[in-house]
């Protein structure tokens, strides 16, 4: 496998520990850059715990106080070296904690990672392998329809379009070493100006990933909806355990249920709601007056349909009310037979496409998650300077930086009057980069442009 | 007849040459067929070996013992060093040759050895057995024997011609098509697809105003192909530049019905890069003028090659054409410009070896695998070639990787990804470029080609001391370090270079642009240098210090996978976690290893794990018996 991969093992919230896994070759060599034992230690004890602090590469700062551990390989959970990070748990310190194990050398693991390379590794019997094969399928398909649909947003066409204008710079270097002969390829005109604006562009994005205020301080993000469509079983499924009491009495949900979950990389506040309805009681009408109030400060809200009941008067109340708002429309209780069409359901956004979920099956979770987090990250008048386009996603984070490295090297190359291909092995490094992101290739989209920009040929 | 022949070349254009010389200089008994042997190693179209990337394929064909480099050295009339202002890993060599003088010395040296029989036939049809072939039989009816054939019949399978609206079946001007081989290869299953090429204008020399044109002139001192080659021909002739004009653009779009390839009868995929003067006009309308290059065809002969007029007009409208460039008003047109569609053999059905999958022993090399040019046929003949006397003389195949030589690119790029169009080798193709170079070619390759028995043991032990010696100036110069200290920085100075602000290696400061070892002269710790080509390589590896580091950590990374092989029964429809895309291509490609796979377009890093998993299950590994440490959230 080669690489060392990182993550988070401990599920994402408000637990009072986190675990941060690193494993590969450069387990060890991770440890050595950023944590500093207590009391002099020359080599760390293998499966032995250490005290100590972890302190950030890139500016040297103390993040947390830490207990860490190294498994030297076999004998390890993945078969290679394992470094294990035991800090504070909660949102941010975690994931400085694992910001620092990245740029000290690992990459972000892919979804199953290490349990693929324990299968690998020979260190799973043949039960444990068949479900390795199951969470294969998920993370390739999930993945991969995931990675793409992350990119309808405002981040996705900023990074578009400055692959566009690297690939553009590309073909035009490439044709000049392709077809030097031919005439009229002006390659190296102006382009140390060029790249040194992407670079500006690029470390403008880089720098939402701080500023963003959905990563500083999470989104809040209301379920609500009329009585008994399934809020509190919704919010337990995300939540992956059970924390709302859930019954079939109408009015279960009093009080706000608020918890934290991991949306794709983004920390949301899911806040489980009283269900709305025309009420007498007092206590319960200043509860839903409440709600409302929850609403108002929401970043978004789920609203959840009963999908093996008729709309209601009630459903069509919420629906209208909430037309100001960002809403993720959502119809639970798939499992059942569905008791209207998509179209008569009461949109206060004409353009918004209902989810069908079943909070009982978990199916359709993971399409709720995404759609939820396009919905959170959309560009939205207001949203300040940025104009929506924030990264939140760590990893898209470090490969923009990463692209920003090698064009920093490929315009100080130009401007050195280094040979033109020195430059494009600079351009084809950040445009992989970009291309973790994207998932976009270069090789054969540079020769295509330069078909198609240049008539060239005998 | 019938007892039969190691191996079988079928065609002896460029790859078929050097297929058949490589088998018999290892030992098989030959046999190599021509349609017509007074065309064998014919250029068909352009006078000219090398070129852009096409420089590096003919050093790595030489370097491994085959002929191309030599014969173009001993034929060549005009030489040029392309991307002479960039650095060295694109710079790439071009000569013109006597295309009669580079015939014939193909031929004289095909002649003179001893394992290598000529013979001018047809062949029609293969003989198959068991999925093996067992040899070929030709427009005679005649049996020919053999325990491998490599088909190398470049533009003759159901070759068509086009001029105009004229069509005339051949597999060049004047020569026969092969119609029924391309039956027989449907027949057995291959999957054929069709491709289009063509040929610019002959013009007769004493009809052109040269005067009014401008002349390049052959560099004046050539660095030759080989590095066998002693001495170059003392005859050198120019080339001449010319333009296209807005009535050459306002003919052919008047007239661009009557062109074959705008009025529809040609179905064949062409190449992008070689844009037809009907394609130059018609899709880039911002130009107004196209360059046009004229090129003599050789000594002995008025032919000139009109590079850059290549279309498929009628012959009345090719000669309004002709005329309406300056110099070329009264250009005599001797060989009308033609386009020609042919047959080709999707090369997704080749091993690495160049072998089918489909038929065992059978190999195929050249343009028939959609690729087009001489130096990719010469190179992939050679690699078939090679691989064919291995498995005849039961040794292991050669195989290069992508790391290891342009040929190597290629070859997985055309097995791996498959061609939409006639493939030609770019740099820009090598992730590796920086390493794959025209002046190490013979460093990357005279060691395997000693082994192979194409490169003699004295060449092989030259270029190994040579390396050494490369390598021992490099660390000597690593290790001389400099002090930022004024006698230093007045040195440098001196040289016109920058000071020192921090201690520094030689190394380092050769790394410089615009320095040269002997430059370096006037600095404690230089010591002069005798051999050429030693310092050369130093300063390039200098120059391209840090980047080349780079790719071959890059190298480094793929080595596993490029060692990790797939089971050949690896059944993807069990494999979970593909998507039916992938699944397809998969068992399409069929990739031998994990690396390969890894480059079938659309292959995802979670997919290839897909993959690596079900090889896992394939070979049953016993399972660990210490139970895992802890179970894992991730």
């Amino acid at each position: 496998m080669g690489d060392t991969i990182a993550a988070i093992a401990t599920p994402p919230g408000l637990g009072g520990i986190a675990v941060i896994r690193v494993s590969g070759p450069e387990a060890e060599t991770i440890a050595g850059r950023i944590f500093r034992p207590k009391g002099a230690i020359s080599r760390l004890r293998s499966h032995t715990l250490h005290a100590g602090t972890i302190v950030s590469p890139s500016t040297g700062e103390i993040v947390d106080e830490v207990l860490a551990v190294i498994m030297r390989k076999p004998r390890s959970y993945t078969g290679e070296d394992v470094l294990e990070i035991h800090c504070h748990g909660g949102y941010v310190v975690p994931r400085a904690v694992l910001e620092a194990v990245l740029q000290a050398g690992a990459r972000p693991a892919e979804a199953g990672e290490f349990t693929r390379r324990a299968f690998l590794n020979d260190r799973m019997d043949l039960s444990q392998a068949e479900a390795v094969g199951e969470l294969i399928t998920a993370a390739t398909s999930e993945g991969a329809r995931l990675a793409l649909s992350h990119l309808g947003g405002a981040v996705g066409a900023r990074i578009a379009a400055a692959e566009e204008r690297l690939m553009d710079l590309l073909a035009r270097l490439e044709a000049s070493l392709d077809f030097g002969e031919d005439e009229g390829i002006p390659a190296r005109e102006g382009i140390a100006d060029r790249i040194q604006e992407e670079v500006r562009l690029l470390n403008d994005l880089a720098d939402t990933y701080r500023t963003g205020r959905l990563y500083r301080q999470g989104a809040g993000v209301v379920i609500m909806g009329r009585t008994n469509v399934g809020k509190s079983s919704l919010l337990n499924r995300l939540l992956g355990e059970t924390r709302a009491i859930v019954t079939p009495l109408p009015g279960t949900t009093r009080d706000f249920i608020e918890e934290a979950v991991d949306v794709v990389g983004l920390p949301v506040r899911l806040t489980d709601t009283a269900g709305i309805r025309p009420t007498d009681d007092m206590i319960e009408q200043a509860g839903i007056d409440l709600v409302w109030e929850r609403v108002g400060k929401a970043d978004a809200v789920i609203l959840l349909f009963d999908g093996s009941e008729p709309i209601t008067a009630e459903d069509r109340d919420i629906a209208e009310r909430l037309a100001g708002k960002k809403v993720l429309y959502v119809i639970n209780k798939s499992d059942l037979a569905p008791a209207f069409a998509e179209k008569d359901l009461p949109l206060a956004h004409a353009d918004a496409t209902p989810l069908r979920v079943s909070a009982k099956t978990g199916e359709g979770m993971e399409t709720l998650k995404e759609a939820l987090y396009r919905l959170l990250t959309a560009s939205e008048k207001g949203e300040g300077e940025h104009d929506g386009c924030v990264l939140t996603v760590l990893r898209h984070r470090l490969a923009v930086e990463k692209a920003v490295f090698h064009l920093c090297q490929a315009s100080g190359a130009a401007v050195a009057g280094a040979y033109p291909e020195l430059i494009a092995e600079d351009l084809r490094d950040a445009l992989d980069a970009l291309g973790e992101i994207s998932g976009r290739t270069v090789n054969d989209a540079v020769l295509d442009r330069i078909f198609a920009h240049f008539c060239i040929g005998k | 007849m019938s007892s039969g022949f190691d191996i079988i070349v079928v065609g002896g254009g460029h790859a078929g040459c050097e297929a058949a010389l490589a088998a018999a200089r290892m030992g098989c008994e030959t046999l190599l067929f021509n349609i017509n042997l007074d065309s064998i190693a014919l250029m068909s179209c352009n006078p000219a070996i090398g070129g852009l990337a096409k420089g590096q394929l003919v050093k790595e064909v030489d370097a491994l013992g085959g002929e191309m480099g030599r014969i173009a050295d001993r034929t060549a009339v005009h030489f040029r060093l392309l991307n002479a202002s960039k650095g060295p890993a694109v710079q790439s060599s071009r000569v013109q040759c006597d295309k009669q003088l580079y015939r014939l010395a193909m031929k004289a040296t095909l002649e003179r050895e001893p394992r290598l029989r000529l013979r001018q036939s047809l062949v029609d049809s293969l003989v198959v057995e068991d999925g093996r072939v067992r040899g070929v039989v030709d427009e005679l009816g005649i049996f020919y024997g053999a325990r491998a054939v490599i088909i190398t019949t470049g533009t003759f399978l159901n070759g068509l011609i086009h001029i105009g609206t004229t069509r005339v079946p051949a597999g060049r001007a004047g020569e026969t098509a092969s119609v029924r081989l391309a039956d027989c290869l449907r027949s057995l299953g291959f999957e054929m697809g069709r491709m289009k090429t063509g040929t610019p204008p002959r013009l007769r020399a004493s009809t052109i105003d040269f005067s009014r044109l401008e002349r390049q002139d052959s560099d004046p001192h050539p660095r030759p192909f080989s590095f066998t080659t002693q001495r170059l021909r003392e005859e050198r002739l120019p080339s001449y530049f010319s333009y296209t004009t807005s009535e050459t653009h306002e003919i052919m779009r008047a007239n661009i019905g009557e062109s074959a390839l705008y009025s529809g009868r040609i179905r064949g995929v062409s190449a992008r890069y070689c844009p037809s003067l009907e394609d130059k006009v018609m899709r880039f309308t911002d130009k107004d003028r196209h360059p046009v290059v004229l090129e003599h065809e050789g000594l002995e002969t008025e032919e000139i090659y009109a590079k850059g007029l290549g279309n498929s007009l009628p012959p009345h409208l090719q000669e309004r054409i002709v005329h309406s460039v300056p110099g070329l008003e009264e250009a005599q047109i001797m060989r009308f410009a033609y386009a020609i569609e042919y047959d080709f053999v999707q090369p997704t059905q080749l091993r690495p070896t160049l072998e089918t999958k489909l038929v065992q022993g059978l190999y195929l090399a050249g343009q028939i695998n959609g690729t087009s040019g001489y130096e990719e046929a010469a190179a992939q003949g050679l690699w078939a070639g090679i691989n064919a006397a291995c498995a005849v003389s039961g040794r292991p195949p050669f195989l290069l990787t992508r790391a290891d030589a342009y040929m190597a690119v290629m070859v997985d790029d055309l097995i791996t990804r498959g061609v939409d169009e006639p493939y030609r080798m770019f740099t820009s193709r090598a992730e590796y470029r920086l390493i794959l170079r025209e002046d190490n070619a013979l460093f990357r390759l005279a060691g395997m080609g000693h082994e192979l028995g194409l490169i003699d043991a004295e060449t092989a032990a030259l270029v190994k001391e040579r390396q050494r010696r490369i390598w021992a100036v490099i660390g000597r110069l690593s290790n001389a370090r400099l002090y930022p200290v004024g006698e230093i920085n007045d040195l440098l100075a001196g040289m016109g270079t920058a000071p020192l602000k921090t201690p520094s290696s030689l190394f380092q400061i050769l790394k410089r642009e615009g320095l040269s070892y002997d430059d370096l002269r006037p600095l404690p710790g230089w010591e002069p240098v005798e051999d050429e080509e030693v310092k050369r390589q130093v300063e390039i590896e200098a120059k391209y210090e840090g980047y080349i580091k780079r790719q071959r950590e890059a190298v480094e990374k793929l080595r596993d996978q490029e060692g990790k092989r797939i089971p050949p029964d690896l059944d993807y429809d069990t494999v979970a976690g593909l998507s039916n895309e992938l699944r397809m291509k998969l068992k399409r490609v069929r990739p031998e290893t994990v690396a390969q796979a890894g480059r079938i377009p659309g292959m995802t890093g979670a997919a290839l794990t897909a993959v690596l998993i079900a090889i896992k299950r394939l070979e049953r590994a016993p399972v660990s018996t210490a139970p895992p440490d802890e179970t894992c959230i991730d």
